[in-house]
């Protein structure tokens, strides 16, 4: 409790100074966000727009897909969501297409606080992860009182990870120290349990922002970092997670400890799935490459992704009446 | 004079028409459509499985849209297909006489096909009261049948016409509200793709009509293996196609229809059952209330 105290006082002085994080004791310089390096636009996205003329066949096209499926968090945010349906999709994410021998599962499922208890019971011993969506997501305007003790529910119903919104309000005032303290805290509120930082980046405006709130939101210790809500377009796009991926590499080389990736909206294609892990590999690498460190959020994506592994498996172009939807 | 004599002429590409919009080939194939005196006419896409995946995803997706559309609004539509087509007829009878037909077989071969388009408009929203049906039956329900369009078709015009066979196949088609992806006569492909050009100018949905050119050899087993396609047309009097379209086709339990024995250029060649050949009947038990111990009937 002391040190996260002296953290948090720490922090919103935002010196170059060595503060303990809470989450791997190690020494880690915080640095000044208000400094963070430019991005380069044209660079970033030309060097986006090149993942996306490889072409990827047969067996590295199969295995990829195959590992794509692998990160996937099947999601289901929406307001008319009820046991039933979230039951239902448990039931896909275990039985992706019971006709295809072999295949893996998602990874996770992702959910509203209040149905987490639902999906933990469904997917029983199966492996796949419940992530619940906390702090008023998605917009996150409320106070930190409310984000915490919604942060508290879904993991007292037995959340595996958490993923937050963060104040994108607060972010674009710059009050960086506000954002990083409300990060800290809920991560602090989640102990182990791993944390994902959404930024929303199609609310951020700019390269540099998203480099800056993803700098941030390392700092602050979350586990993952997040494009996107899903609710805001536009969603994840190639350069913009090509700047997050890079913060991640700086991040790691800064303090030798890795964080995860997830883009999350938009990307419904297999094909774009497929740049994507290109992507991942070129900036990351293979440390990379599986459903740990790397997940798409994604609810159409695994359909389509089925539909290619049928098309590989029997020669046919496959039709969307002969999946499940959810 | 000299001047022109040693102008080089430019041959056309003739580009293929999915989704609404004119993609060279995928694949980056082309071959040379030529008449009989083996003069070069022009540049063709010789069509790959991709562009005909492509042009199914065009067609789904255009579906729902077209075949929701007032009958009468198609009506319309096909009604301004043939005045765009009535409108370019100089071009096409030149066209056509490029391909081997006399100047007077070329212009009887536009007229029909401009009359065939608005015989199929003024079918639009007739057929379904002359094929649907309130049927009696023996309990307290409404109980009718309607004819309701199959989905995509994947469909090979007639091989020995470059324009009356492609139009008598898809306006039938379309017209009932269907998708359709149609590949053109591969000897005669040119004015498939003229003709695509007046689709595009008139007030047809882009993907309603997808117009590919290519081999049918090559293309034929996609079009029977797709999933994602509802029924296959094939006009050619080939045997072991017609068997291989069947084969591949119970995949997933398209319909195949081969017309092999029409005379396009005669009144036989269109038919309300023509459209009919691309509609399912679907039939609804609607519940009612057995008011005052009435009989069974209607």
């Amino acid at each position: 409790m002391a040190e996260k105290i002296n953290k948090e006082k720490d922090c919103s002085t935002f010196g170059l100074r060595k503060i303990n994080m809470i989450a791997d004791k190690k020494n880690i310089a915080i640095p000044d966000f208000r400094h963070t390096a430019p991005v380069d636009q044209v660079g970033v996205e030309e060097r986006a727009s090149r993942f996306t003329k490889r072409s990827i066949k047969k067996e590295t096209k199969l295995n990829g897909l195959l590992l794509a499926l692998n990160m996937i968090d099947l999601t289901t945010l929406e307001g008319k969501d009820s046991d039933g349906k979230v039951k239902q999709l448990c039931y896909k994410a275990m039985h992706l297409h019971d006709a295809y021998p072999g295949l893996p599962t998602v990874a996770a499922i992702c959910v509203y606080p209040s149905m987490v208890k639902v999906a933990k019971a469904a997917l029983g011993d199966s492996g796949i992860k419940v992530a619940a969506v906390a702090t008023a997501f998605p917009s996150g305007q409320s106070s930190r009182a409310v984000k915490l003790s919604d942060t508290r529910f879904a993991l007292a119903n037995g959340a595996d990870e958490i993923d937050m919104v963060i104040s994108r309000g607060k972010f674009l005032q710059g009050e960086y120290n506000y954002v990083f303290d409300e990060i800290a805290a809920i991560k602090d509120a989640c102990g182990d349990t791993r944390l994902k930082v959404i930024l929303e980046t199609g609310e951020l405006g700019t390269y540099d922002k998203v480099r800056k709130a993803s700098e941030i939101a390392m700092y602050a210790g979350a586990d993952f970092i997040k494009t996107s809500t899903g609710k805001i377009s536009p969603a994840a796009t190639m350069p913009v997670t090509l700047v997050m991926l890079e913060a991640i590499r700086d991040f790691y080389y800064a303090t030798g400890k890795r964080i995860a990736m997830k883009p999350a909206g938009g990307i419904s294609k297999s094909k774009l799935a497929l740049y994507y892990l290109v992507m991942l590999n070129e900036v990351l690498g293979e440390a990379w490459m599986n459903n740990h460190w790397f997940r798409f959020g994604a609810s159409s994506l695994a359909n389509d992704i089925l539909m290619q592994l049928e098309k590989e498996r029997t020669g046919v172009y496959q039709s969307p009446n002969y999946f499940s939807i959810d | 004079m000299s001047i022109s004599s040693s102008r080089l002429e430019i041959l056309k590409t003739y580009k293929v028409y999915i989704g609404g919009q004119f993609p060279r080939t995928e694949s980056g194939r082309y071959y040379i459509a030529s008449n009989k005196k083996g003069v070069a006419l022009a540049n063709v896409c010789l069509c790959s499985r991709k562009d005909f995946k492509d042009s199914v995803v065009a067609a789904r997706n255009a579906f729902a849209g077209w075949s929701s559309r007032a009958a009468f609004n198609r009506g319309q539509i096909l009604y301004r297909i043939a005045e765009m087509l009535e409108g370019r007829k100089a071009q096409f009878v030149e066209e056509l006489t490029k391909q081997d037909l006399t100047k007077a077989a070329a212009i009887a071969e536009v007229e029909s096909c401009i009359d065939r388009l608005i015989y199929y408009s003024g079918w639009c929203d007739k057929f379904q009261q002359i094929f649907s049906a309130v049927n009696p039956v023996a309990s307290s329900h409404f109980n009718f049948s309607v004819p309701e369009p199959m989905g995509v078709v994947a469909a090979v015009a007639p091989q020995n016409t470059s324009l009356l066979g492609l139009v008598s196949l898809i306006a039938p088609i379309i017209a009932g509200g269907n998708t359709i992806i149609i590949l053109g006569s591969t000897q005669m492909p040119l004015s498939a793709i003229t003709f695509a050009e007046v689709l595009h100018s008139s007030d047809l949905p882009g993907g309603v009509v997808n117009i590919l050119t290519g081999k049918v050899s090559e293309l034929l087993p996609y079009f029977a293996e797709h999933m994602d396609v509802n029924a296959v047309a094939f006009c050619e009097p080939d045997n072991a196609a017609q068997q291989l379209l069947k084969d591949k086709a119970a995949m997933n339990m398209k319909r195949v229809i081969i017309k092999d024995d029409m005379k396009w250029s005669t009144a036989t060649a269109q038919s309300p059952y023509m459209i009919m050949d691309f509609q399912e009947i679907k039939t609804t038990w609607h519940p009612i209330e057995n008011i005052g111990g009435a009989k069974a009937g209607y």
